[in-house]
């Protein structure tokens, strides 16, 4: 177990390509990680120059304190699950995951690869299936061997590519929390790359988005969530994604396509003498105006709108209201759209409203919305004017406080069962 | 696979016999004919009246001993080493065609296809002539480059398909469990390339064994003509009897390591052992 240390790590290809660019990060010993990011965004890159299999071009990487940039990947003792799990397939579960233990020649005797084996595949629950070849494993069956194959070397980290972006939906959600029970069990450092920003929200301590090889904000899940550092981060993380309007400044009011919001005197200051801006509002800052009680509809603000579709999940409602986008800010919001592999398609306002709501498809609905959580970016950097450093640091903290808490009682559990 | 009905399995079992029928009567009626006294050919029985060993004895002991026995050593060694030859560089390029990208790759894999293009007849015309002229007629090494032209492009193509089908992954995933490059190579491709190369390796031989071609034209004694041209030159014991039984005993010695070849690297040859892999 170790920490990783990455700085300025830079990828160039041959073609002149740069996929990765300076990207500094800290990993501590025993964190869960997640790098996380649109396709094209250097991630699997860079977790391919942490495990060795891909030259770092310039910058500094260290494991456990030694610099390894020149180091083979069998000299970094690091342990990788691979998107298409890459199971040998010529070998029998039993010896898929003895495979790295029998590599380290005259280590261990027969009797201990034994017990390492048996111990892998009695946590992933595969002992039935040891004599049995990767071949006629079901997909969830070869993930577990793969990650058996990762747990048995007590490697100094784990790093995985997608591990689970060829399972089907419900396997990834059990696979999920597998896969956090054992880092919190054996407490060992992560690294873990996905495009999928669920698992991203779910799995990690801290989370590192990138795009297009620059490193945009690494903070926890909620951290993130709350307080996003640009128009990037914030539309790439939550689900459905946040709503961008354009925003036009008019005296004491910031004028939206649906409603016109009031300026607090702290927002003012912080927009400057801008005119336009865009405006980020999660879903769940809307209400059904109905459904609001009377302490709550006098925070915000009301405001009629004519809903299009909407999608009744059980236990939210999404309504789905169109608006036209004023044209200055159309197009830097349609950039922002490719650069997370949307679609480009119409400007529409997703709302999440309680599940109780009684608005339909075509309705003229009544809705509500909370100001105080708006978030206001700048058109041309698309930096968050409302970020607040210091929230975001206080909720890092206690996210560590939590995630060493955590850990503390998963090895206390941990030994108990064993003595 | 689900259980097939009775009405299927029946018609499978019904097809199966036929083809089977069809293939393997010609090689009876071989093995019966090899048994049969040289004045009991003309019979008409498919079994020999009187069975007897006496074609065998005569082309492994007898008078066609000096004709038989040196061409079956030619055959076989010859067949080794272009088999040989062929795989080993037929591996080389189709690793590189696979693995590596390079300038004229289309090319080279169509200059392998121009090559198996031509007849063997109209090639062996002007060989002749060259053998003769550069001191490679009638000689092993002149039958080994022809036969190089037959194995090699098929060997090339088959090969480049199976490595396309090997996962490359595995090796840095080897890599990362901690394998050398060579270990890598060693531990996980070469047991998943094996196959392929088995299978290649096999239909090069057979096509260098079964040719007649270049074997009779450019052979003149026993020095190097393999057995199917030397079948041609037996003799029967006057001229009044015909040399079928001696030949059909030759055929049957010469399907004999066939035959043990296939059964040897029957588990080899086995394909869809890549699969499992990875996914899909």
């Amino acid at each position: 177990m170790a920490a990783i240390t990455l700085k300025d790590i830079v990828k160039e290809y041959g073609d002149g390509y740069l996929a990765v660019k300076g990207v500094s990060l800290d990993i501590a010993d025993g964190e869960f990680v997640i790098l996380v990011g649109p396709s094209g965004c250097g991630k699997s890159t860079l977790l391919r120059m942490i495990v060795g299999l891909e030259d770092i071009t310039s910058g500094d990487l260290a494991i456990g304190g030694d610099r390894v940039n020149d180091k083979a990947p069998r000299d970094r003792h690091l342990a990788m699950v691979f998107q298409n799990y890459a199971l040998y397939p010529h070998l029998t579960v039993f010896e898929n995951i003895a495979f790295p233990l029998r590599l380290q020649k005259g280590a261990f005797t027969e009797e201990q690869v034994r017990e390492k084996v048996e111990f892998a595949a009695k946590t992933l629950e595969l002992q039935d299936h040891l004599q049995r070849k990767p071949a006629n494993l079901s997909g969830g069956q070869r993930q577990r061997v793969a990650m058996g194959r990762a747990i048995v070397r007590e490697a100094q980290a784990f790093l995985f590519d997608e591990p689970l972006s060829n399972l089907d939906a419900k396997l990834r959600g059990q696979m999920r929390t597998e896969i956090a029970r054992m880092q919190r069990r054996l407490g060992t450092t992560t690294v873990y790359v996905t495009h999928d920003q669920t698992e991203a929200m779910t799995l990690g301590d801290r989370v590192a988005v990138l795009r297009k090889g620059e490193l945009q904000q690494v903070a926890s899940p909620r951290g993130l969530y709350e307080h996003p550092v640009n128009l990037f981060v914030a539309g790439f993380i939550g689900s459905p994604p946040m709503n961008f309007l354009p925003g036009e400044i008019v005296d004491d009011v910031l004028r939206l396509p649906l409603v016109d919001v009031p300026l607090t005197d702290d927002l003012k200051a912080r927009l400057g003498d801008r005119k336009l801006v865009i405006v980020g509002l999660r879903p769940e800052h809307f209400e059904d105006a109905s459904l609001t009680d009377d302490r709550r509809s006098a925070d915000g603000v009301t405001f009629d709108a004519t809903v299009d579709v909407t999608e009744w999940l059980g236990s939210d409602l999404y309504a789905y209201v169109p608006f036209d986008t004023n044209p200055e800010v159309a197009g830097k919001l349609e950039e922002l759209d490719r650069d997370l592999d949307g679609e480009g398609m119409r400007t529409q306002l997703v709302v999440a409203l309680d599940s109780e709501s009684r608005v339909r498809d075509g309705d003229d609905a009544k809705l509500w919305v909370n100001p105080a959580k708006m978030m206001v970016f700048d058109p041309e950097s698309g930096e968050n004017l409302t970020y607040d450093a210091d929230a975001v640091k206080e909720i890092d903290q206690q996210n560590e406080a939590d995630r060493k808490a955590s850990l503390e009682r998963a090895q206390a559990r941990e030994k108990a069962k064993a003595s | 696979m689900r259980a097939m009905s009775t009405r299927l399995k029946v018609a499978w079992a019904v097809i199966t016999i036929l083809v089977l029928v069809y293939a393997l009567f010609p090689v009876f009626s071989i093995l019966a004919t090899s048994f049969k006294l040289p004045s009991q050919l003309n019979l008409g029985t498919f079994l020999p009246k009187t069975w007897t060993w006496s074609n065998y004895e005569q082309i492994l002991t007898g008078s066609a001993k000096d004709l038989f026995l040196p061409s079956l050593r030619n055959s076989i060694g010859i067949s080794l080493i272009a088999t040989f030859v062929a795989v080993v560089l037929a591996t080389l390029a189709a690793y590189a065609i696979a693995r590596l990208d390079f300038p004229g790759k289309k090319l080279i894999l169509t200059t392998a296809l121009g090559v198996s293009i031509f007849p063997v007849v109209s090639l062996v015309t002007p060989l002749f002539n060259l053998w003769r002229n550069i001191g490679l007629y009638d000689t092993w090494l002149g039958l080994i480059i022809p036969y190089l032209s037959l194995t090699l492009p098929i060997s090339i193509w088959t090969l480049a398909a199976f490595f396309r089908q090997i996962p490359w992954e595995l090796e840095q995933a080897a890599q990362v469990d901690g394998a050398t490059a060579w270990q890598a190579f060693r531990k996980v491709i070469v047991p998943l390339a094996a196959p392929g190369v088995f299978t290649t390796a096999l239909i090069a031989f057979f096509i260098a064994w079964n040719d007649f071609v270049y074997g009779i034209s450019l052979t003149s004694t026993s020095a190097a003509r393999p057995v199917p041209a030397a079948l041609a030159f037996f003799t029967g014991a006057s001229q009044f009897e015909e040399p079928t039984g001696a030949i059909s005993a030759a055929a049957v010695v010469v399907t004999v390591p066939v035959v043990i070849l296939v059964l040897l690297f029957q588990r080899q040859i086995v394909s869809g052992l890549t699969q499992g892999a990875v996914k899909g």
